[in-house]
């Protein structure tokens, strides 16, 4: 299998949101907007991307048996220090995307990539397949996002597209996360299924 | 090299040495970003006090002082300074009264106890009711604005509540617990005397 090939799995064929559906949690939690979406999903796509291939690197070191929770170490030796650089240097940044970054350790996706492609897998394919389901997750969450941010408060990244007043709260809310992500789930099947 | 074996020693070791390289790269990093968080967090909260007090030439961080609120509480009080002459502080005050939550607000007053700006630090009311009174109380229409408000002449609170400042729409819980927060910074500073800025209960320039 190419690089190349590795990439546009993440993004299509197994995207982690639609076809996955792993890591609801910091998917229902951090759509609220369509800028939220993203910025999680940049920082979990940068995560994964080093995680893959240090888990890759070291995987010949690490005995079977007690491979998961020397994952879990490696996930969170990563997502700490990022999130202690990012508030250190970057405070703006740590303003709107602070609260995402511990999320990111507890994310499934990071520990199932690292388990399903990182643990058998070089070092470059694994890199590829970081960058790839991460990509393939900030689309679902920027698309789950603006879905969000439209029907909740007419705008799509603060850009109104409609007046606020026919903006549904509930969009904004927890309760339309789930509604949201379903509809656009049941959307892309169909869609896969024409194509 | 061929994979480790999954024997006990090997398991140990392995295990042993991945927890100790993580320790040792969280305390690297803790150690070369501790500084720079504490300077950063100390710059936002001084563009913070700056944005609701009149001009002033001192360090407020260093001046700050717990002041005691009329229902028993304490809150932190940075006073602002022009060439040693009191022009205003900053009150650090926050309310539990909220739709969900604590919000945290720093209210800026003049010497006479007038209303000069606010600033929400911290909330989580309901997005598109509630989080707007991160501007509905600064908007000058109708009764809305606090800005410019004597507290002197006793407490704020909404038209509901027999008051005179309008409530956000669809919010009064949410208004209530603002004019609280706002009511109880003012008792905190009317409580230190202002002109000698002598303290109930002198305490350090922490977060």
């Amino acid at each position: 299998m190419n690089n190349i090939k590795i990439l546009l799995n993440g993004i299509i064929k197994e995207n982690p949101i639609f076809v996955l559906l792993l890591g609801m949690c910091p998917t229902l939690g951090t759509t609220s907007s369509a800028i939220n979406g993203m910025g999680m999903g940049l920082a979990t796509t940068f995560v994964l991307m080093c995680t893959n291939m240090a888990i890759s690197a070291l995987k010949n070191l690490i005995p079977n048996a007690v491979r998961i929770p020397a994952y879990v170490v490696i996930i969170a030796t990563f997502v700490t220090p990022l999130q202690m650089f990012i508030e250190a240097f970057l405070p703006s940044l740590y303003q709107s995307l602070g609260l995402f970054i511990p999320l990111i350790v507890v994310n499934c996706i990071v520990l199932g990539r690292a388990e399903a492609f990182a643990g058998k897998n070089g070092v470059i394919p694994s890199g590829f397949d970081g960058v790839g389901t991460g990509l393939g997750f900030t689309l679902a969450l920027t698309l789950l996002g603006a879905t969000r941010e439209l029907l909740g408060t007419g705008k799509v990244f603060d850009l109104a597209l409609m007046p606020e007043q026919y903006g549904a709260l509930i969009f904004v809310l927890a309760p339309g996360a789930f509604i949201a992500l379903g509809f656009l789930i049941a959307i892309i099947n169909k869609v896969r299924k024409v194509s | 090299m061929e994979k480790l074996k999954s024997t006990l020693p090997n398991m140990f070791l392995s295990l042993m040495i991945t927890c100790a390289a993580s320790g040792v790269i969280l305390a690297g990093a803790n150690l070369y970003t501790a500084g720079p968080i504490a300077l950063s967090k100390a710059a936002a909260l001084e563009k913070a006090i700056k944005a609701v007090t009149p001009e002033f030439d001192n360090n407020p961080l260093e001046d700050a002082y717990m002041a005691v609120t009329s229902d028993g509480d304490s809150l932190l009080i940075y006073p602002a300074t022009k060439d040693g002459r009191q022009v205003g502080v900053a009150v650090d005050s926050y309310t539990k009264n909220g739709f969900s939550g604590e919000i945290k607000v720093i209210v800026g007053f003049d010497t006479e106890g007038t209303l000069i700006n606010y600033s929400v630090l911290q909330h989580s009311e309901t997005p598109g009711l509630g989080s707007k009174m991160e501007e509905w109380f600064r908007t000058e229409k109708n009764n809305q604005s606090v800005i410019g408000r004597p507290l002197s002449n006793g407490n704020l609170s909404v038209a509901k509540d027999g008051g005179d400042v309008d409530a956000i729409t669809a919010s009064t819980i949410t208004s209530r617990a603002f004019l609280n927060a706002i009511n109880r910074a003012y008792s905190a500073y009317k409580g230190t005397d202002s002109t000698t800025g002598a303290t109930i209960n002198k305490g350090g320039n922490d977060e």
